[in-house]
């Protein structure tokens, strides 16, 4: 157990190391930063001393590890346009995000288990053909295609539910803002999340379906039946847990591979989030915001990853919780 | 009565070529406590045989034709669900893989409790310390700790006597073992066998064993029936068919044993080999490897020769059998 925290966080450390960098030298390739800082009117040489100040004319290496240091700290720079901190500013929009990603890995959740075994098990049957062929559509469907669709049908025709914003959020502790409990918030959330789920749950549908048919060909899934035990059983309990282990490692990535969805969704929706924040960032060349957005998905990605791989060693007992097998 | 009755059991499956008859015309009957070996060669239809016996052929095979007949009530008049509590009730099977047969993410344990909760309608507890015993009674050193262990922490050898004991558990009337040593190392493959045979014996239960290996047959069994090609060649008393086979496959599996190849020989196996079910040859499906075969041989199936306890499917021994009377 203490082996693979150890190997997880020497992991997660050259993972982000590796993000840090990466975002940090975006830097110099995102335009000109003080331009944006002061206007058209200021002399060559005002914006030279200015650079000199700023330490934007140190050599690489100086800047990434005066970056870094103060990184550490949690002092990720100010953002150029807000003029505060780039991590504060990115924190007050985590739990839109959040709660977003939340939101859809719920429906997938929800709906990609039962569908999938139901397909698995009447591979014939009408609906499985149906959900077979419509996943495939939903795959191959863009996110901000469905995006629009969706605020089209249940928001313009139909009225059902809200296409724009948050709606009403309260705080909680540490001054999260949540959605989650006003009936105004959850209506808000349900197009957005149907949204960002529309790729991943038809994937995670087919992926639980081919997966669980092949357990159902296995010998101890005959043996079971040999056994003379309720088809119940042996499906939900002898074929449903062998299904779900190699899916959870699939869908740990998935979710993080969610995050990067967000993106689309968020403009789209007008949801105030990181993903909305990190596009108008890139517009604005707000540069630590950027790099701090990169260094925070980072860091959620390397969380999720190592709290999936938790979980898969607690659930599948083929695998120690030690450096090696994890 | 006997306790279990098969009468010209059929099973196909339907191919795009066409539907395979996998096995066709299989009658015997097994009475309480008795042990029956089923030989032949590999895809000779031993393992369809024994599904078909729980009516469980796998996809898409169906049983096409025939009756099985358990206690002198047809299996195939029972309900589903009835089905359901019958098999691994009365009849219990061994695989021949212990490495495939355990689910790997439950316990020993969990996979124990849950075959005397469907069918003794037993508590967890009362179950458990069933499990223990049936454990303990197949030899497995500190059952208490084993049953919470996965079958991964065990050795093949454990594992197969866990399947014995799973198989065990019900008190069943007859349990079908397929191949149940095949996959094991030889070393232990001795060990597993003495350890069923002396189970059957203590519980009076009947055994029906595949296998290909006659040598084991001649040891445990006390009939045995020989497969080629999805039809019963030859059955009769274990004794008998070793000593005094009558069909020229029965032979040639005898003179193919490896006591019977003196040292430093190469073993006597019989020229050619099985045909697959889809180039069954016509008349006796034996007929291309047979140094008896004459014409009829070609073109009629054999009918059986029936003999005190025993019958043969072969033109060739029925010819001799006429003219000796
Ligand atoms: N699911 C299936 N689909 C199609 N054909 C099958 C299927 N299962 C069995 N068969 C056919 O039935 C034949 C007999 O198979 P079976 O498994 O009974 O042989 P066996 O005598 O048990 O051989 P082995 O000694 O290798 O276990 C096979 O050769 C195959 O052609
Ligand atoms: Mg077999």
């Amino acid at each position: 157990m203490i082996a693979f925290f150890i190997k997880r966080l020497g992991q997660a450390l050259v993972v982000m190391i590796v993000i840090s960098l990466i975002a940090f030298s975006i830097q110099d390739n995102l335009g000109d930063p003080l331009r944006e800082l002061v206007g058209q009117s200021v002399s060559e040489a005002e914006r030279q001393a200015l650079r000199d100040e700023m330490g934007l004319n140190d050599p690489f290496l100086v800047q990434y590890w005066r970056f870094l240091k103060r990184a550490v700290k949690g002092d990720l720079g100010n953002s150029y346009f807000f003029k505060r901190p780039a991590l504060e500013v990115i924190m007050e929009k985590l739990p839109a995000t959040v709660e977003l990603v939340m939101g859809a890995t719920l429906i997938i959740l929800l709906f990609s288990i039962p569908i999938g075994v139901y397909c698995a098990i009447n591979p014939r049957n009408w609906f499985t053909r149906l959900m077979m062929g419509t996943s495939i559509i939903g795959i191959s469907i863009p996110v901000f295609l469905t995006a629009i669709l969706l605020i089209y049908l249940f928001s313009i025709e139909l009225g059902w539910f809200p296409s724009f914003g948050r709606g009403e959020t309260i705080v909680i502790f540490g001054g999260w803002h949540t959605g989650l409990l006003t009936s105004d918030g959850l209506m808000h959330l349900v197009l957005p999340s149907v949204a960002l789920s529309s790729i991943m749950l038809p994937l995670f549908i087919r992926l639980i379906r081919s997966e669980m048919m092949e357990v159902l060909e296995q010998e101890y899934i005959r043996f079971a039946w040999a056994k003379g035990l309720t088809r119940r059983r042996i499906w939900f309990l002898h074929a449903l847990k062998n299904t779900l282990l190699p899916v959870i490692t699939v869908g740990g990535v998935q979710i993080g591979t969610m995050i990067a969805y967000t993106i689309l969704t968020e403009t789209v929706f007008q949801w105030p989030g990181m993903g909305f924040l990190f596009l108008e960032a890139v517009n604005r060349v707000d540069t630590p915001l950027i790099i701090a957005y990169l260094i925070v998905v980072g860091l959620i990605f390397v969380v999720t990853n190592t709290l999936v791989d938790l979980i898969y060693g607690l659930v599948n007992p083929t695998v120690k919780l030690t450096g090696g097998e994890a | 009565m006997p306790i279990l009755e098969v009468n010209n059991l059929e099973v196909r499956f339907p191919m795009r070529e066409g539907e395979l008859i996998a096995i066709r015309d299989i009658s015997f009957s097994i009475d309480r406590g008795e042990r029956l070996g089923i030989v032949g060669e590999s895809g000779a239809g031993k393992s369809v045989a024994a599904f078909a016996i729980l009516r469980l052929v796998g996809r898409p095979g169906y049983i096409s034709g025939g009756q099985i007949l358990f206690e002198g009530n047809d299996l195939a008049s029972l309900s589903p669900e009835q089905l359901r509590q019958f098999r691994g009730n009365q009849i219990t099977m061994i695989f021949q893989d212990p490495m495939m047969t355990l689910n790997p993410v439950l316990t020993i344990g969990t996979q124990m409790i849950e075959c005397l909760q469907t069918h003794k309608g037993m508590r967890r507890r009362e179950a458990r310390e069933l499990a223990v015993e049936k454990l303990r009674s197949v030899a497995i050193p500190s059952p208490e700790a084993r049953i919470n262990q996965y079958p991964h922490e065990l050795s093949g050898g454990m594992r197969q006597r866990v399947v014995i004991a799973i198989a065990l558990l019900t008190d069943p009337e007859i349990i079908i073992a397929d191949e149940p040593t095949t996959a094991l190392d030889v070393t232990i493959q001795a060990e597993i066998m003495e350890l069923l045979l002396e189970l059957c014996e203590k519980h009076q239960v009947a055994l029906i064993l595949i296998t290909h290996d006659l040598g084991v047959v001649s040891e445990i069994t006390q009939r045995a029936i020989v497969m080629y090609a999805g039809r019963i060649v030859e059955e009769g008393p274990t004794r008998s068919i070793i000593e005094q086979a009558r069909h020229p496959y029965t032979q040639g599996l005898i003179n193919a044993l490896p006591e019977r190849t003196r040292p430093g020989q190469r073993l006597n196996q019989i020229p050619g080999s099985m045909p697959t079910l889809m180039q069954i040859p016509p008349g006796c499906a034996f007929h291309p490897r047979c140094e008896h075969v004459t014409d009829v041989c070609r073109t009629q199936v054999p009918d059986y020769t029936r003999f005190d306890h025993s019958r043969v499917a072969c033109h060739w021994v029925a010819v001799q059998e006429q003219t000796s009377v």
